[in-house]
């Protein structure tokens, strides 16, 4: 398997979009249960452009333009994969899958169990969450950990083209349906990604980057904007080490708190609305462990603020955490400052 | 004026006033969209926008049925409605467009979002469809308080594809509510084309489904978008229920800001283009071609001045962000 830096041959450097189009056909021309299914999925190419030229390529039937009935297509990828399909939905806007909701949290994640471990329902929708576009309050969420909190479901969420295209890969051959978070400003963002099909265990967080006066673990859009913090950072000595959970759930929380017990500090980072937030996990997990002993300083967490996203470009950059607030929140922790 | 057009006005008790004011405004929906692409255009506003030039007399032709009492639920494509509803103001609307703290919406909401709670617009919707269920709550509203309001709820032919649209028009239905569902059919949800979203001929044709009234009219006519809407707001009125509109038109832009149009030919959009209803009505008034484009200069002037006004208001200031969350 090539390394993340998509060292090994045949990596070339790919937008996050273009990585999981990649991953996408790769895996409908080997497996035709899997087919993609959502609104504008198929001549627009989806809202983002992921799946542009999949239908010329595949045909509209496995390429599915849908009616907006984002109901219809959260049920049509649990009921194609409990008859032995592999459905990839798509949700047009995350905030929309508000309204796939009964049948994702009570029917999709459920089924299995419900059946005695005698069905399985291997679907994957993926969907862009996120604020930065100046879409607004209806067109920014970031509700990933709505669905951490229901048993049955995976939650993965790609901060690289090279995560995107491995995670990707695995969530369709995975057994269980899950909720894959793209973010609408990583779309353009560009990494190396191996022409070769390859596979991201999910389940298996990424140490991002070394360091060790501070364990920063982050999500999605944040991790590039903690690798950015990081080189700020670096050039008044302080060395954070950024951990990207990468899925959610089921969480590998060995790495984070064996970076703790390290460096004796950590902070979350994320962009969703802090109450409530992925954070709040993060942080129990971290003391209810043996890190617990190892703290020299107060865990933190960075996030979204608690209010919608507002449209005005200046209130919306100030609602969640940028690049500044990043290097100004670990100065201040690794100081001593908490 | 043309004898045929003072007959057809004088028959729906419309002055030439009131006649010009209406054309008006379709022309002042028209600069305001044109403006909004601009100043998009020129990156002088961020997000995005859903334009709905070549839909006006859609909208001017259904708020010339209703008056003040009135409530409005409306769509992302909603500038057109806003600006037809009644007491809507160009500059506070540009002034929301522009994210300002001026704007209807204190710049929170931008062009998706626009309300004017004072004058009972309920506000565009980001969500397809998310503005029907909320008008069975005014419908319940009206009916218990019993007064005479009527409520009218704007969607697309995509949002009547929403399992919203069923739930909402069924209760509105069994309950008898004054609400009217009028449904801009402008061919397209995004790229979704209506012949392949439907399975039949007239959206108008679900009404029957739910035991109300459905027509369609041709939503580039504003005298049959007028007619159909004041039949429906006699049958809200008289405690007789919910009624469909289809009013079919034409999106000639794109879906909003990045929209190749890879689903439709430009044939198509031409030939829709033909169908102006601003072109239509003037010519319907007998005006000549220099009197119609004097008039639009004019609007497109009153638009001019929503941006001084925009650009001479503050932005919101970030000390307030965490402001109107909560009562
Ligand atoms: C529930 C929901 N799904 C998807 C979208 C994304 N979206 C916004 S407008 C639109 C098309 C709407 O079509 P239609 O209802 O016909 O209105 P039009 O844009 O043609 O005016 C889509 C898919 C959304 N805003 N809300
Ligand atoms: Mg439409």
């Amino acid at each position: 398997m090539p390394d993340q830096n998509g060292a090994s041959n045949g990596a070339r450097e790919l937008t996050y979009a273009e990585a999981l189009r990649e991953g996408l056909r790769q895996i409908m021309a080997q497996d035709e249960r899997v087919f993609l299914i959502g609104e504008d999925v198929g001549v627009y190419g989806g809202a983002f452009g992921v799946s542009a030229g999949l239908r010329d390529e595949f045909g509209g039937e496995r390429v599915i333009d849908t009616p907006i009935s984002e109901a219809g297509i959260a049920g049509a990828c649990i009921g194609s994969a409990l008859t032995g399909m592999r459905p990839v939905g798509e949700i047009q806007f995350m905030d929309f899958i508000t309204i796939s909701m009964e049948q994702l949290v009570l029917q999709a994640a459920k089924i299995r169990f419900m059946f005695g471990g005698k069905a399985t329902v291997p679907m994957v929708l993926r969907t862009p969450a996120g604020s930065g576009t100046g879409a607004a309050a209806q067109h920014s969420e970031s509700l990933e950990n709505w669905f951490v909190h229901v048993p049955g479901l995976k939650v993965v969420m790609p901060s690289s083209p090279y995560d995107a295209k491995g995670l990707l890969l695995s969530a369709i051959q995975d057994d269980n349906p899950v909720i894959f978070v793209e973010h609408k400003l990583l779309y353009r963002t560009k990494g190396n990604v191996p022409e070769e099909m390859y596979t991201i265990p999910l389940s298996q967080a990424n140490v991002v980057r070394k360091g060790e006066h501070l364990t920063v673990v982050a999500t999605s859009i944040m991790v590039r904007r903690a690798l950015e913090a990081a080189d700020i950072l670096a050039q008044e000595g302080i060395e954070i080490e950024i951990i990207d959970p990468r899925t959610l759930m089921p969480l590998d929380e060995k790495p984070i708190i064996e970076s703790v017990k390290k460096t004796g500090k950590a902070m979350v980072v994320h962009e969703a609305v802090k109450t409530g937030g992925y954070g709040g996990e993060i942080v129990s997990r971290i003391v209810e462990s043996e890190a617990f002993g190892y703290l020299e300083a107060p865990v933190r967490r960075l996030a979204g603020l608690d209010i919608p996203i507002p449209y005005n470009r200046t209130l919306e950059v100030n609602t969640v955490p940028q690049v500044q607030s990043i290097v100004d929140e670990a100065r201040k922790l690794v100081n001593g400052q908490y | 004026m043309q004898p045929v057009a003072v007959d057809e006005l004088q028959k729906r008790g419309i002055s030439t006033e009131y006649a010009l004011e209406l054309l008006t405004k379709m022309m002042q929906i028209r600069a305001f969209e044109e403006k909004a692409e601009e100043l998009f255009a020129l990156g002088r506003v961020h997000g995005t926008m859903h334009l709905s030039i070549g839909q006006e007399a859609s909208a001017v032709g259904l708020s010339s049925a209703l008056d003040s009492r009135d409530y409005l639920l409306n769509t992302h494509r909603g500038h057109g409605h806003c600006l037809a509803w009644y007491g809507s103001s160009p500059d506070l609307m540009m002034a929301e467009f522009m994210g300002k703290e001026a704007g209807y919406c204190r710049g929170r909401g931008g062009s998706m979002h626009i309300a004017n709670v004072d004058t009972n617009n309920l506000g565009a919707n980001g969500i397809v469809g998310g503005g029907l269920p909320i008008s069975v709550g005014v419908g319940l509203t009206i009916k218990l308080r019993k007064t005479d309001q009527v409520a009218v709820a704007v969607f697309g032919d995509g949002g009547a594809n929403t399992g919203a649209f069923h739930e909402s028009v069924n209760m509105a239905s069994i309950w008898k509510l004054p609400v009217i569902y009028f449904c801009e059919n402008n061919q397209y949800a995004m790229s979704m084309a209506f012949q392949r979203a439907f399975n039949i001929e007239h959206i108008s044709d679900r009404a029957v489904g739910y035991g109300i009234k459905g027509i369609t009219v041709d939503g580039n006519d504003l005298l049959q978008v007028h007619d159909a809407a004041v039949e429906a707001v006699a049958r809200a009125r008289a405690g007789e229920g919910p009624t469909l509109i289809e009013s079919v038109t034409y999106r000639w832009k794109g879906h909003s800001k990045s929209d190749k149009q890879a689903y439709r030919t430009r044939d198509e959009v031409k030939e829709w283009q033909e169908k102006d209803p601003i072109r239509r009505f003037s010519a319907f008034l007998g005006m000549s071609d220099a009197e119609r484009d004097d008039m639009q200069a004019k609007a497109r002037q009153r638009i001019e001045e929503a941006v001084t006004f925009s650009e001479n208001s503050p932005e919101p200031d970030v000390a307030h962000i965490m402001e109107g969350v909560y009562a």
